[in-house]
């Protein structure tokens, strides 16, 4: 990839290009395993790709970026993703 | 060479033909409207290969010009008035993300009172966005800052944009001679832009995106670095194209009979030009007066000032004001000349919304100042007329 010489604010794609964003959340999302069918509605949904999936389609969520906006949980249809209150 | 004759609008749009730029975006407003309807008329003959945009208002302008230029193309756009005060947002986007727009405004007052005459705080009320101003007085000098605007802004060092202001209808729609280039001449002064970064899918980036503080502060000092090389290299440029061409319109500001003059006026634009045959009368009558005609606000020629401000008494004419302070040219140069030995400034409000500044307007004012009849304290309103009691 080519690194230009700008005199403007110019960001390369990479992991984390704005920094760790984990830190805005005030709920967050977690997930009951035990109800989760594999269906990676969330993964899909999720507009910052903090939904980690696994080989198997498990799913995870990266709480460095992860920000809170709850559309995960909002989408799962087996109610098997719930916000809770960051401490 | 040719030599056209025509309206400063006209002249103004040959100039930006011959620089082909590769995208044009663009919104009607008088009395800029020929330049971009003249531009229109060339992309439609085939006489520009330019991607022509018409949106939807001033605002949109400059946001597709930035995001044009963004991507790396060489971008042109004008505009007047109300419709620079529209684009105010996206004026400070362009110079924050160091675009080498050029962009023509004819100075049109600010209504209301609606209004399409001449008044150049519509530019001056953008002096703070990080665009390089520079003011022209003729279609000549039109033609050739259009020219060497592309060149200051695309230059390394510099990375701004720049704003080319004239005045309304005394300019923009009157016919005077200007000799133009051939398209090798411009293209030989002139190369092909080369963006020093783009948008571009295969070498994804994004800009404009956010900025901690650990970093904002050095930006805006890169940008002021900017304006600085812009003082050295507006002067440089324009002596390569006279060494070039053998047309040379000053620097940052252009001296006439300033050889022993005691006397100084400070105009620009229509004024600036009238005020040569104000000088050349009061020499005429013995007194020794000479003109500074600003052709550069931003940077603000600061060090030429002072030089020219030794021992001198300076007379700004503003057809500008900012309401609760004065003319900005009266002030900035106070500004500048602050301890300058035997410097005093004096400052006239002439020509505001339009009204005509003749040459004897401009003697008139002169003499004032000249038989100790002003207050260089006090900003003087030019041919104020009775406005009962308020």
């Amino acid at each position: 990839m080519e690194r230009y010489e700008a005199d403007t604010t110019i960001s390369y794609p990479c992991v984390g290009a704005a920094g760790k964003t984990g830190g805005w959340r005030d709920f967050k999302p977690v997930i009951d395993q035990s109800n989760c069918i594999k269906c990676l509605r969330c993964w899909a949904y999720c507009p910052e790709g903090a939904v980690l999936r696994g080989e198997d389609d498990s799913v995870s969520i990266d709480y460095d970026y992860c920000k809170g906006c709850g559309i995960c949980a909002r989408e799962c249809p087996k109610k098997a993703i719930t916000m809770e209150r960051e401490d | 060479m040719t030599t056209m004759f025509d309206v400063g609008n006209k002249v103004a749009a040959k100039a930006v033909q011959l620089c082909r730029p590769e995208v044009i975006a663009a919104y009607p407003i008088t009395p800029q409207t020929v330049i971009v309807e003249e531009l229109a008329r060339m992309v439609q003959a085939g006489e520009l290969s330019a991607e022509y945009l018409c949106v939807e208002s001033e605002h949109s302008v400059m946001a597709a010009t930035c995001a044009a230029a963004s991507m790396g193309v060489r971008t042109f756009t004008a505009t007047s008035s109300q419709g620079l005060a529209f684009m105010h947002e996206m004026l400070h986007w362009a110079s924050l993300s160091r675009l080498p727009i050029v962009m023509i405004n004819v100075n049109r007052a600010l209504g209301p009172g609606w209004s399409i005459w001449v008044d150049e705080t519509d530019s001056m009320s953008q002096r703070d966005t990080g665009w390089i101003q520079i003011y022209c007085s003729t279609a000549q000098e039109i033609f050739d800052t259009v020219i060497q605007a592309f060149k200051l802004a695309e230059h390394r060092d510099v990375q701004l944009p720049v704003m080319i202001n004239y005045s309304a209808f005394t300019i923009s729609h009157t016919m005077m001679p200007a000799d133009i280039l051939s398209q090798e001449d411009v293209d030989a002064f002139l190369p092909a832009f080369e963006a020093y970064w783009r948008l571009d899918w295969r070498n994804p980036v994004t800009f404009g995106n956010v900025i901690s503080d650990e970093y904002a502060m050095e930006k805006r000092y890169t940008m002021y670095r900017g304006m600085e090389a812009a003082k050295q290299l507006i002067p440089e440029i324009a002596r390569e194209y006279e060494q070039t061409f053998g047309r040379y319109h000053g620097g940052l500001i252009e001296e006439y009979r300033l050889d022993d003059a005691e006397y100084v006026l400070l105009a620009m634009a229509a004024i600036g030009s009238e005020a040569k045959v104000a000088v050349d009368n009061l020499r005429d009558k013995g007194y020794k007066v000479g003109l500074g005609r600003m052709r550069v606000i931003r940077p603000f020629p600061d060090e030429e000032l002072r030089r020219i401000g030794k021992g001198r008494t300076l007379i700004a004419l503003d057809r500008n004001i900012s309401v609760g302070s004065g003319g900005v040219v009266y002030h900035e140069t106070r500004s500048a000349v602050l301890g300058v030995e035997g410097c005093k400034v004096y400052g006239y409000l002439a020509g505001i919304g339009g009204r005509d500044v003749t040459y004897e307007d401009i003697e008139g004012m002169a003499l004032k100042v000249i038989n100790g009849e002003a207050d260089p304290d006090v900003v003087g309103w030019w041919d104020l007329k009775d406005t009962g009691g308020k």
